[in-house]
């Protein structure tokens, strides 16, 4: 794309001095300038409702830190009593921080289909979606070690089942473990160690979050289109037009975000969390978080507990491999019908798979009885059916997508972004169109 | 190496023992309206004060309520609420229910151990010194302590009340059941290692170690509402969703008015987004 040349001009005589040594004030203004293509949609302002997310994580997450007692014996009353009794407005955010995170989860996950549609991985913006990748994994750990600190019974055997996970790796399993649990088993050390990090990944986030934005702003915004921004005329500046059009779309989301505050503040959480944590008593079902299900589901998928936690990490890896994978030269799915199609239906078993991880691995997926036996399941268990969805999950990265390259074939694409594409003319009619680009 | 394989069978026994529960029964709860249900709906106050009261007279006798103190009671929302009180502590219906509470506590002058009238700041007394006493006292099983037991089970008000009312079932020809236990078809469990009918036909439910808890009258109403088991079982269920949840009243009367400012200013935000995207094509 086009060079973009900082148009900042110091108005004070403080400004040129500022700028002559810090031009933090001309690093902004060149952000709000920032060329961004004209014909984006809704599903681009998932990256500022994400920013907004995690905003909002962090300032929750610390006033809750500051009421919150880290500890086997205190940590189960100081959030339930403390925090969502006696606190002044304690209940609102504890509601926020808990039902944030699932709001955090629904918008990656959006934003990581909108890449994948939309071919945003593609170069050349390897790196954007690498540093995309690494946050999502930091992020479910955070997730992860969030959970544990209300101390209740689901907290307590999810961090016992996965934290046990590690142990399946040979030699270093076994002290990866203690050294995680802090002793022999998951104790009052282990919520420690846990709000110490749970504490700490976030700013992490937020450091890569930055690479990723510094990342965005080398190639410029991918588009629907997936073609390149050829000309200024293609683009408007981020700012007002996309801040306001992100504000909205911010704006909307918080509007269901509400909804889970005040009006279902529980429904995403387990009904055993509200017991506190004992070693001695398992819970009927051990579940994660709805986020987590799919990989939960392609873990239990395999018999073999080592075989199943390395699946649990290539699912993961497969989608840092992306943009080597797929070999098309076109970006966007909307000018590729069979990859789009092929693409939805791995959307549709990522749920399933999301199913899969809810339900009992020997539960039935239609009425009926469990079917014949085969190898160890009934084919009318979930066991099978996760087996088969987790096969379609790897297929498509490891076959589907690379072979497409070669043998789909494409919709023409159109030669430029502006003018033939555009869903929406502009109500004003042509020459006032030109205005955009110039204007501060 | 015999941690590591400790840990794998512990992470393994907790996957493979999921299934072991998937058999666990119950009947569809009951269908009860609250007044609490809706996005809209409140807690009744006078349904609270039947509830609390059925809560002192019956269950605290064996359960313990630790994170409700009397304050609470007149908190806004709460089953003693009174505008002419903004602070719960000087309610006097509050006080007076605190100071019929004897409390444990040491002399601030001898440091000797004495017994002083509770405050509205004191939490709702243990019937038990410590959970195997309370064990001891109720043929091995350890009643629940109250305060979040609303929410820590499926069903929440309904769950409390099927099981209230359904405690003590006559059990199906049969089923035996085990001495110091009672039939319940909604308490969750699975009946069938104690069912000598028809293997595909075990009855839905589980034992519960509670006896009986509600009888017509166990309680007098204040407002002269008839004191039915029914009528206990709802009135106590309310109560305990109260005490799981005080903060619905006003969590429901915030939310109102931040859909309300959230609609408004999405509007405005549209509205913003449209003019200064008009002159643009995309």
């Amino acid at each position: 794309m086009e060079e973009h040349i900082s148009t900042y001009q110091p108005k004070s005589a403080f400004e040129r001095w500022l700028d002559a040594r810090l031009p933090i004030v001309r690093f902004s203004a060149d952000l709000m300038e920032f060329p961004t293509p004209r014909n984006l949609n809704y599903w681009w302002t998932f990256g500022g409702i994400l920013a907004f997310c995690l905003g909002i994580q962090i300032v929750t997450g610390i006033v809750l830190a500051m009421h919150y007692d880290p500890s086997g014996a205190g940590a189960f009353l100081s959030v339930q009593r403390t925090i969502m009794r006696d606190v002044n407005y304690g209940w609102l955010v504890r509601s926020i921080h808990a039902n944030g995170a699932s709001m955090f989860f629904l918008a990656v996950y959006i934003h990581i289909a909108r890449g994948m549609y939309y071919g945003s991985y593609k170069a050349p913006r390897e790196v954007l979606w690498l540093l995309g990748c690494v946050i999502y994994v930091l992020m479910m750990a955070t997730a992860f070690m969030g959970y544990v600190l209300p101390w209740g019974q689901m907290s307590f055997w999810g961090a016992k089942v996965i934290t046990s996970l590690l142990g399946a790796f040979p030699v270093i399993g076994d002290p990866i473990t203690k050294l995680l649990w802090g002793g022999f088993a998951v104790d009052s050390p282990t919520l420690n160690r846990f709000f110490s990090l749970h504490y700490l990944l976030p700013f992490i986030i937020a450091a890569v979050v930055a690479l990723h934005i510094w990342a965005l702003h080398v190639p410029g915004n991918n588009n629907p289109t997936g073609v390149n921004v050829k000309s200024k005329a293609d683009t408007v500046p981020f700012h007002p037009y996309y801040t306001v059009k992100d504000m909205f779309a911010v704006s909307v989301f918080v509007i269901v975000f509400a909804i889970f505050i005040f009006y279902l503040p529980d429904a995403l959480q387990k009904t055993d969390n509200n017991i506190e944590a004992n070693p001695l008593v398992t819970p009927a079902h051990i579940v994660p978080e709805w986020y987590l299900l799919p990989f939960y589901a392609i873990l239990r998928a395999i018999p073999d507990k080592l075989t199943g936690v390395l699946a649990l990490a290539a699912a993961l890896g497969s989608l840092f491999a992306l943009p080597w994978i797929d070999t098309s030269k076109v970006r966007s799915k909307r000018y590729r019908p069979m990859a789009r199609n092929l693409w939805l239906i791995w959307v549709v078993g990522v749920f399933i798979l999301g199913w899969c991880g809810s339900q009992e691995p020997d539960g039935h997926v239609f009425p009926g009885g469990a079917g014949p036996v085969f190898i160890d399941y009934g084919i009318n268990t979930v066991t099978w059916l996760s087996r088969i969805a987790a096969i379609y999950y790897f297929a498509w990265f490891w076959a589907i997508t690379p072979l497409l390259g070669f043998f789909e074939t494409t919709l023409p694409v159109p030669d430029s972004l502006a003018t033939p594409v555009l869903s929406h003319p502009a109500t004003v009619p042509a020459g006032a169109a030109a205005a955009p680009q110039t204007k501060g | 190496m015999r941690l590591l394989s400790l840990a794998a069978a512990a992470g393994a026994a907790v996957l493979a023992a999921a299934p072991a529960f998937a058999a666990s029964t119950q009947a569809p709860l009951k269908d009860v309206r609250w007044s609490f249900e809706s996005p809209i709906g409140f807690y009744d106050q006078e349904q609270l004060q039947r509830g609390y009261k059925v809560y002192k007279e019956v269950c605290s006798a064996c359960h313990a309520m630790s994170m409700v103190a009397f304050r609470n009671l007149g908190d806004k929302g709460g089953p003693f609420y009174d505008p002419n009180y903004k602070n719960p502590n000087d309610n006097p219906v509050v006080k007076t229910l605190a100071r019929d509470v004897q409390y444990p506590d040491i002399d601030s002058d001898t440091g000797e151990a004495i017994h002083r009238p509770g405050t509205t700041a004191d939490y709702f007394p243990n019937p038990f010194p410590n959970p195997v006493a309370a064990r001891a006292a109720n043929g091995g099983a350890l009643p629940p302590d109250m305060s979040l037991l609303e929410a820590a089970r499926e069903g929440g008000a309904r769950y409390i009340y099927s099981v209230v009312t359904g405690d003590g079932t006559t059990p199906p020809a049969g089923l035996t059941v085990p001495t110091g236990k009672y039939y319940d078809p909604w308490m969750a469990g699975d009946l069938t290692g104690n069912w000598k009918g028809d293997p595909k036909n075990v009855p839905v439910g589980g034992f519960i170690a509670m006896p009986p808890p509600l009888t017509a009258n166990r309680v007098t109403f204040d407002d002269g509402t008839p004191a039915t088991i029914d009528q206990e079982a709802k009135d106590v269920a309310a109560f305990l969703t109260w005490a799981a949840d005080p903060k619905m009243d006003e969590r429901k009367e915030l939310g109102i008015e931040v859909m309300i400012f959230l609609v408004v200013f999405s509007g405005l935000l549209y509205a913003s987004y449209r003019s200064i995207w008009r002159k643009v094509g995309h």
